[in-house]
């Protein structure tokens, strides 16, 4: 539901978003502790997808482009993206500002997963990390269990609301347990605690193609999710009278957000801000359409999460700062600034 | 507005309508027509189970009994299809943020896309012409938000409008309105109607504004239909006294009835 106007306005905000992203990741295949020329940089890329223009990097920094550097890039990218675009879905279909993707139990239930795996668990399970495997399935668990228990408390009234207060009894139930593991396996505190404040150092293009699949199916369903998050907006009551069925929608927007989540959480651990603050970003500079918001959240949010970790691996070389930390510490002043130059305008 | 979507005059039946909310039971036996083109007004003391009535009507709280559109079920009716029937504009809409009027607007063609489909060609020249008949076009870019209570009334309707229903059910429309307002609004309504061959099925609080916009009156107390018919026949003071527990003046002429309170001796 686009204004005439409206429709030109996305078009913009999804071109100065792709812009950024293309910046933040040419920046964080570059820069690191070998620097990289960026027209090398460029030419290689395009060289390995059968383009030869200009002179690519000898081997060795090739090595280091498509080995280190672009795994990483595009994993950040990943999950930035589909943070940021579950973030602006869970706010939709729960016309609640402070949703985040981790608040129906998404991040307590991977903590608990991911707790129990470092600390009983084989490190390894053929391929595929036992602790992103495990994380996954933490994540999925604590959804599902929130949405059971919503589900059967609203048959006595309540709606979305209800949801909401289920999320946090199980996020608070799942902690606790977390804690309770974390506390019997005290060795593998710093281990745990690291995994919790996310982490990307150990991208590998195996994890890129693991979570790939799932991201794949979640954001394609959100993004077309937009023209009726739209009409979900004006109350579930309205929303019915005009044809929609908001609980269907809310069950299938957010078990594809909660997939993306879990996604996400099994290769980066838990990185907070993006999802909340990023569709808050995209609402203020380019209105509050749902069929803007979702992709320039999408599309911001990877430019947001690369640009993070490029702050992350290069602000205190060579040691690294945990993820979580530099999207709190870039996203807070950034979001207090927006929300101070915005609080004039009447919206 | 080019009016009803499809065939039929677009009669609406209620009949044996009864709701139990928990273990009240907030209505029984409900049985009304709304004739077609015709303003039909639900009124009754509070609690007496109006709004549960639209409700129910649109089909957000379960009940017994059947609501027939020119014969038709619509309890059997796809949601979509329902919304295309009936337009609803609830007591107190929730009017979300950072929305423009024409965007608000625009939502009221949803029953007429596929639900992944955004608004389709001829919608813009439908949202336009709401705008315009209800008086909104200057303000169509600014946000919900800043509307007064009369505009973001007219807004609601507009958006009701869009669907093109053929019958418009509005819950007490007039409420946060002043007097003025109010009848400004009704007026708007009743113009719509006769333009349109609309019918109307709205509750309303005033009694005066119902004996003087409605061609019937429904009284309902207590989850019953005490009495409906001509507003003459069914405001008149004794009933006023019963069911209201209200000592008032009643006064029948050319422009309708008038309910007036008077202070009991």
């Amino acid at each position: 539901m686009l204004a005439p106007g409206g429709r030109r306005r996305r078009g913009r905000a999804l071109a100065v978003a792709g812009g950024a992203l293309l910046a933040a990741a040419l920046a964080g295949v570059a820069v690191g502790a070998v620097g990289l020329p960026f027209g090398g940089v460029v030419s290689s890329l395009l060289a390995h997808v059968g383009v030869h223009v200009g002179t690519p990097l000898p081997p060795v920094e090739d090595a280091i482009l498509v080995q280190w550097r672009l795994p990483r890039v595009v994993l950040s990218a990943l999950v930035g993206g589909v943070l940021a675009l579950a973030g602006a879905s869970y706010q939709g279909v729960f016309r609640n500002p402070l949703a985040d993707p981790y608040l129906l139990g998404a991040a307590a239930g991977a903590g608990l997963g991911a707790t129990v795996m470092i600390g009983w668990g084989p490190t390894q399970l053929g391929p595929l990390g036992t602790v992103p495997a495990a994380a996954f399935v933490g994540s999925l668990t604590g959804v599902g269990l929130a949405y059971a228990l919503g589900s059967v408390a609203s048959r006595q009234g309540g709606g979305s609301a209800t949801l909401l207060l289920a999320g946090v009894a199980v996020s608070s139930f799942l902690t606790a347990g977390q804690s309770l593991a974390q506390q019997a396996h005290a060795e593998d505190l710093r281990q745990i605690y690291s995994w919790i404040m996310g982490q990307l150092g150990t991208a590998q293009w195996s994890d890129v193609v693991l979570v790939l699949p799932y991201m794949a199916v979640s954001v394609t369903v959100l993004l077309v999710s937009g023209p009726v998050l739209d009409v979900l907006a004006v109350g579930d009551d309205e929303a019915a009278t005009l044809g929609v069925r908001p609980r269907r929608v809310r069950l299938v927007v957010l078990l594809a957000a909660s997939l993306g989540t879990a996604s996400a959480v099994a290769v980066s651990g838990l990185i907070g801000f993006v999802g909340l603050v990023v569709p808050h970003v995209v609402r203020r500079l380019a209105g509050a359409s749902y069929r803007t918001v979702l992709p320039v959240s999408l599309v911001g949010g990877a430019a947001f999460l690369v640009l993070a970790d490029l702050v992350a691996r290069t602000a205190l070389a060579p040691a690294e700062l945990p993820i979580g930390v530099v999207t709190a510490f870039v996203g807070a002043p950034f979001f207090a600034a927006l929300l101070r130059a915005g609080g004039g305008r009447a919206r | 507005m080019t009016g009803p979507a499809d065939g039929g005059p677009g009669r609406l039946q209620v009949r044996g309508l009864g709701v139990t909310l928990g273990r009240a039971e907030v209505l029984r036996d409900v049985s009304l027509t709304v004739e077609p083109g015709s303003w039909t007004a639900v009124i009754g003391p509070n609690g007496a189970g109006k709004s549960t009535l639209l409700r129910a009507l649109v089909g957000l709280v379960r009940h017994r009994g059947s609501v027939l559109l020119d014969g038709r079920d619509l309890d059997r009716a796809a949601p979509r299809e329902r919304a295309r029937q009936l337009g609803y504009a609830p007591q107190s809409p929730v009017l979300p943020d950072g929305v423009s009027v024409r965007e608000y607007v625009q939502l009221g063609r949803t029953p007429y896309h596929s639900l992944l489909a955004g608004p389709r060609h001829g919608d813009g020249g439908i949202v336009d012409e709401a705008l315009h008949r209800l008086d909104l076009d200057a303000m169509a870019g600014r946000s919900l938000r800043t509307l007064s209570g009369g505009e973001r009334q007219r807004a609601v309707l507009a958006r009701a409008l869009a669907q093109q229903p053929r019958i418009l059910l509005l819950d007490e429309p007039t409420t946060a309105l002043d007097l003025g307002h109010a009848q400004a609004l009704l007026e708007l309504i009743d113009r719509l109607r006769a333009a349109d061959g609309l019918a109307v099925l709205s509750t309303l609080h005033d009694l005066t504004l119902a004996g003087q916009y409605a061609q019937s009156v429904v009284l309902l107390t207590g989850g019953r239909v005490a009495a409906a018919g001509l507003p003459r026949e069914v405001l008149t003071a004794s009933a006023v006294a019963t069911h209201y527990g209200a000592s008032a003046e009643v006064m029948a002429d050319g422009s309708g009835v008038r309910v007036m309170p008077v202070r009991p001796a």
